[in-house]
């Protein structure tokens, strides 16, 4: 079983974590991979989401809640005193299993991060406008659109634009909470492709919305099951090889 | 079983006329006051009538120092109450905890909300009147009015607050942006229509209230415009209650004219509030 | 990219300032009542127990008796009261549950417009059209009497007592209704048996609300009740002038010398009317606290 690799882009060492003294992750230890798409799979509730939360720290909105272990981004812990959250953020970009378009035109939501870190400029806005949605597989479909409401586009548009509204903040990881679980079989394939291009330029950890999403876009992939990491290993052998009993049961959709 | 049944539906018949009656006795003298006020309150009302002092003891001319005092208490008591009442809003909405601290802020504003107005008049008169020396003063007045007002903007505020999507708040943090930067790029704009809906509702409280001025800011009888915020004015509902209680020989149509006047203004803030909530309603995105 | 501290400090003053505003409620509630009892409890020791309780309220000739103004807020609270309850229950009942859309369109406009309508606006109109109408009907001496002054605040009550009623309707569970109409039950009784029993409690606290309400009224209960300061005991009392502790002090307080007994007897009205309604929206309140937590935002 694979924990630890050389130089990873973000180490996860003995996280445990509770809601109001339940707990939801059991000491978990893995590496992720630079320039790699990471899978975190598993049955429901089986810790995922909060891991990915924990990356990036949004679960700092929630009350009540519980962590040891630490989070290491490029070997620096991100809840270390004193870290700057909202440039934690910028470096760890977030997409939500439901499409979420700010209010407002499609250009201000691609460019709400960046006006927010203090980019005032018309000409560089411009550029990030063009260059994120590109990345993000909808320039195409959105030019002529671009000072229209973002709410107008389709639920597969709306998650690409999402995916390059976090994308406008440059961030050196990408987390992806299930981005297709919303989307029909054509926007899925759409976002999928997006994340084979963008894995050259960033690190990917996501969370697929089912095992054979995992098997088609993860590097590496590991198994959750009930807080815990079951198994993790390089490249796609967890799904035609696992070694753990319950992970071959999953993948086999003997449950689940 | 056909009998009984039948009567079932005899008595299903008779209790929802009883509901309909009940329904018909709390409509129909609204719209009695309403269509009453009207009827015989504008034939009174006329430009002189709203843009002249009053003459000959209040029984001829017209009522404008009274609608310019109202409308300058109702403005102070905004430009009063609303930096406090959005801003406990957005502490209670997006800061508070829910410690015994925070469950006693809520319990004093639903005691704010449920104090008499004569109360607030009495507190005005000792606070801002007696003990700053403010005196009768339309200074006193819009501020004791805009504490009666805070409890109705924070309520109506916090729940147009709360009512904006919690994932609005996340997706901006997630994107780098800081807690304040979150309300205030995106939370207060979508919440606005609301909140100006509940500033809108607790001024048209404020405008019509009575008691709270009548020892900290109203004039009886004062033919002209206040000078400055110290100054003493008239003020639309103190001046009905005048007219018709403490003036003998009144001729009713002026009374009534009076009560149009302040039931218009009160009535148009209203209809104001509502069609600024039903049309962002429509519009907005979630 | 970004300067931090400006950041930071922004975040904190804004923290600091809406904290203020919100702590800000607290700090009026005590200041109110902090500056009641400064100018009212003078008035518990200038004035004997024997004379503050009697029945006799002539402050001219020192006397200051509170009772028949506080038996008076009574009599025309509890009988608004009894007017208000059905009717509003009734219409809430009707607006939730039977109700068809368009009715509902007007009907819900109609009670905000009520709410709307300043308490002299109402006063003015009791005074001119319903004392006159009062006293032909039931033949008393003047129309301006504690039934008149009820009548009025019993629809100054509705618009909230209605509103807290539909809310406790609206919290009865869909499966309740659905549950007694598969078991053959007509609508009516649905409503009379299973809904109304079940939104008990959330009545109970409309009519704290509309009581709160009710007590604390002035202008409206000043120009229609006559303002007789006379114990409310004999039968024929209700169509009988009388007078509520919020109307003696609204009539009053503008004639009276600060620091007197007599403005220090009327802020100790205050103090009780205070204390009442704040008796009784707390009790209201930890009832919504309840219903509100069980929902639970967060």
């Amino acid at each position: 079983m694979l924990t630890e690799i050389a130089n990873p882009k973000i180490r996860i060492e003995h996280v445990s974590y509770a809601y109001d003294g339940e707990e939801v992750l059991r000491d978990v230890t893995l590496d992720v991979p630079a320039n790699a798409v990471t899978a975190f799979f598993g049955p429901a509730g089986g810790g995922k989401t909060t891991l990915l939360r924990l990356i990036n720290r949004l679960n700092d909105l929630v009350e009540g809640t519980h962590l040891t272990g630490q989070i290491l981004l490029d070997g620096q812990d991100v809840y270390a005193t004193g870290t700057n959250i909202a440039r934690l953020r910028r470096r760890v970009g977030m997409v939500f299993a439901l499409p979420l378009p700010l209010p407002g035109t499609v250009r201000e939501n691609v460019l709400y991060g960046p006006r927010l870190a203090g980019e005032r400029d018309r000409s560089r806005q411009e550029e990030i406008v063009v260059r994120s949605l590109r990345q993000a597989a909808l320039w195409d479909e959105v030019k002529d659109r671009l000072d229209g409401p973002a709410s107008a586009l389709s639920g597969g548009q709306q998650q690409r634009l999402c995916i390059a509204r976090s994308l406008a903040l440059e961030p050196e990881v990408l987390l992806l909470d299930e981005p297709t679980s919303g989307l029909d079989p054509i926007s899925t394939a759409k976002v999928e492709e997006s994340l084979l291009e963008l894995k050259q330029h960033y690190t990917i950890i996501i969370v697929p919305h089912s095992v054979q999403q995992a098997a088609r876009v993860a590097d590496h992939a590991a198994f959750f099951l009930m807080g815990a990491l079951i198994e993790y290993q390089p490249g796609k052998r967890i799904f035609t090889t696992p070694h753990d009993k319950r992970t071959e049961d999953y993948v086999t959709g003997r449950f689940g | 079983m056909q009998e009984i049944s039948s009567r079932r539906y005899v008595v299903q018949r008779i209790g929802f006329g009883v509901l309909v009656l009940a329904a018909l006795l709390v409509v129909l003298p609204i719209l009695l006051v309403v269509g009453a006020i009207i009827l015989k309150g504008i034939g009174a009302i006329n430009w002189e009538f709203l843009t002249t002092m009053p003459r000959d003891g209040m029984k001829a001319g017209g009522i404008f120092p009274a609608i310019v005092g109202t409308l300058l208490l109702t403005l102070g008591a905004a430009l009063a109450a609303i930096p406090f009442g959005v801003g406990g809003a957005i502490y209670l909405s997006e800061y508070a905890r829910d410690t015994w601290l925070t469950r006693a802020i809520r319990l004093a504003i639903v005691n704010l909300a449920g104090i008499p107005s004569v109360v607030y008049g009495l507190f005005g008169l000792g606070l801002f009147v007696l003990f700053l020396r403010f005196g009768t003063s339309i200074l006193a007045g819009s501020l004791t009015l805009a504490i009666m007002t805070l409890p109705i903007i924070i309520s109506t505020s916090e729940e147009a607050l709360r009512a904006v999507p919690m994932e609005f708040r996340t997706v901006s943090a997630s994107l780098g942006g800081t807690r304040w930067q979150g309300i205030r790029n995106i939370v207060l704009p979508q919440a606005l229509p609301g909140i100006i809906t509940g500033v809108i509702l607790g001024l048209l409280r404020a405008g019509g209230e009575t008691a709270p001025i009548l020892f900290t800011v109203a004039a009886f009888f004062l033919p002209r415009l206040p000078q400055s915020p110290f100054d003493q004015t008239m003020a639309l509902p103190y001046h009905l209650y005048v007219i018709s209680t403490q003036v003998p020989g009144m001729p009713l149509q002026v009374q009534y004219g009076t009560a149009l006047a302040l039931l218009a203004l009160v009535l148009s803030l209203n209809v104001v509030a509502t069609v600024i909530r039903s049309y962002f309603r429509r519009r907005r995105q979630w | 990219m970004s300067k931090t501290t400006p950041t930071c400090w922004t975040e904190f003053a804004v923290e600091a300032l809406v904290r203020v505003a919100g702590f800000s409620a607290i700090g009026f509630v005590l200041l109110i009542f902090l500056f009641l009892l400064r100018e009212g409890v003078p008035a518990f020791f200038e004035i004997a127990p024997g004379n503050l309780f009697g029945t006799r309220w002539y402050p001219t000739f020192d006397l200051f008796g509170t009772l028949p103004l506080i038996l008076g807020s009574a009599l025309i609270t509890v009988t608004a009261i009894v007017i208000a309850l059905p009717l509003g229950v009734a219409t809430a009942v009707f607006v939730r549950e039977v109700a068809p859309g368009w009715a509902r369109e007007i009907l819900k406009p109609m009670i905000e417009v009520l709410a709307g309508i300043p308490s002299v606006v109402l006063g003015f109109f009791g005074m001119t059209l319903i004392a006159p109408l009062v006293r032909q009907v039931f033949g008393a001496p003047t129309g301006l009497t504690a039934f008149t002054g009820a009548l009025i605040l019993a629809y100054m009550a509705l618009p909230t007592l209605i509103s807290v009623a539909e809310d406790a309707l609206d919290a009865v569970p869909r499966s309740y209704r659905d549950a007694a109409l598969a078991m053959g039950a007509t609508s009516w009784q649905t409503i009379w048996r299973v809904v109304a029993p079940a939104a008990r409690s959330g009545i109970v606290t409309a009519v704290m609300l509309g009581m709160g309400r009710a007590i604390g009224e002035t202008m409206a209960v000043m120009m229609v009740t006559g303002n007789a300061a006379r114990m409310p005991v004999s039968l024929d009392s209700l169509f009988r002038p009388v007078r509520t502790m919020t109307a003696t002090i609204a009539a009053e307080m503008g004639e009276v010398a600060a620091g007197s007994t007599h403005y220090h007897a009327l802020f100790g009205i205050g103090i009780i009317l205070f204390v009442l309604t704040f008796v009784i929206n707390l009790t209201a309140a930890s009832a919504l606290f309840q219903k509100r937590r069980r929902g639970g935002l967060r």
